[in-house]
């Protein structure tokens, strides 16, 4: 359901401010967002100088720094820190991005960290992706045959083919663009959202896969699709340069294709 | 408490197998719309600056009729169409959601009967 005002237990606080260290020339503001389950106490904005002289390029470096040497209870996702994993997806200065990819110097002023938007928190910028990753297990992400492996070679597939993958098997679902979409903040419990269609596309125009016309049946649907009115938020946000509202254009030709052609 | 799996939620309901009818035709009406639109202008440029005869005589020519009907026709579907996704995206409650979608069904449906048959009624009477 639509809702346009944040519920009263949501409503952010001011926090505390944590000044650079004396002698620091060099000094950058960061505005985090913190939320701790156990203390009872709304969400606050905690503010942070970090020197620059000391800390590294990326926004991670910087929340790195802060859990290290300021404020250990800083609690966030990170893994690979080169943009392959996903876990550090986050709303940075108002767009949804990694921290890891993304450099301080992309920014010129105050650096505003939060938890992507409009899902559930579980402690400052970890959001729960458990139903995230449940729509995506339910478009069945693997290969689907009949037909028996080729007794002494793999599947093979044709250069041309598989070039239809590239630009689609490269998502690393760290759900940047579903969370940005506005169709999936009011309906996520139904709508597939983008990184989930453009999954469930890279399978239908595998050439290997046999199941294309059972994914469309599963797809076709009000909710799960059709939710998708070509905001192009997902495309925008994407830091992989992908580009899932067009997955999902394509997906829809494909069942105009079916049911027109 | 609810217990069921995140993955439960996830498959909810299952598939409607059903709106890719929509979507095409809410392309194809508004498609169709922008060249039967400069029929509607000219008879609301008619109807306001006209004689009422003058009006009459447009409206009955054959390619006249049939562009003014094929508009209403195709402007109060693709509204109803338009509404119903505007409802579906905003209104979560199902028994509001599908009582809204069908009002709105039922008044465009109203009003293209209307407009239908005070066409015809200048056809036949003048």
């Amino acid at each position: 359901m639509a809702e346009f005002t944040l519920p009263k237990n949501s409503v952010l606080t001011e926090g505390k401010t944590f000044k650079a260290p004396a002698g620091a020339t060099h000094i950058r503001r960061f505005e985090v967002y913190r939320w701790d389950p156990d203390s009872g106490e709304n969400p606050r904005i905690d503010i942070y100088e970090l020197d620059m002289d000391s800390c590294g390029p990326m926004v991670l470096d910087a929340l790195l720094k802060i859990k290290n040497e300021i404020d250990s209870t800083l609690t966030f996702r990170r893994s690979c820190r080169e943009g392959v994993c996903g876990s550090c997806a986050m709303t940075i200065n108002g767009k949804n991005t990694l921290a890891c990819t993304k450099a301080i110097d992309a920014y010129a002023d105050t650096v505003k960290i939060y938890p992507l938007p409009h899902m559930e928190v579980i402690k400052d910028l970890v959001p729960d992706l458990s139903h995230f990753f449940a729509q995506y297990a339910s478009i069945k992400p693997w290969i689907e045959t009949q037909t028996p492996p080729p007794a002494d070679s793999e599947r093979l597939q044709s250069k041309e083919d598989r070039a239809k993958l590239d630009g689609l098997y490269d998502c690393i679902m760290c759900a940047c663009c579903s969370t940005s979409c506005p169709s999936y903040w009011w309906n996520s419990e139904r709508y597939l959202g983008p990184a989930v269609l453009l999954q469930a596309y890279r399978w239908l125009i595998d050439s290997r896969d046999e199941s294309t016309g059972a994914r469309l049946d599963e797809l076709e649907d009000p909710f799960k699709l059709y939710r998708c009115h070509t905001i192009m938020n997902c495309t925008d946000t994407c830091p992989k340069g992908l580009n899932p509202a067009k997955a999902i254009a394509e997906t829809k030709k494909l069942l105009v294709q079916r049911q027109q052609g | 408490m609810d217990y069921r799996s995140p993955l439960a939620k996830a498959l909810g309901l299952g598939s409607a197998k059903a709106g890719t009818s929509h979507w095409w035709m809410q392309r194809v009406t508004a498609v169709a719309l922008i060249p039967l639109s400069f029929w509607l202008i000219t008879f609301l440029d008619l109807s306001l600056n006209a004689p009422y005869q003058q009006t009459i005589e447009w409206l009955i020519s054959p390619l006249n009729t049939v562009c003014i009907v094929a508009w209403v026709l195709a402007v109060f579907y693709h509204s109803a169409l338009g509404l119903q996704v505007v409802i579906e995206d905003y209104v979560a409650v199902e028994s509001i959601k599908i009582i809204s979608v069908w009002a709105v069904n039922l008044v465009f449906l109203f009003l293209a009967l209307a407009a239908l048959i005070a066409v015809f009624r200048i056809l036949l009477i003048g």
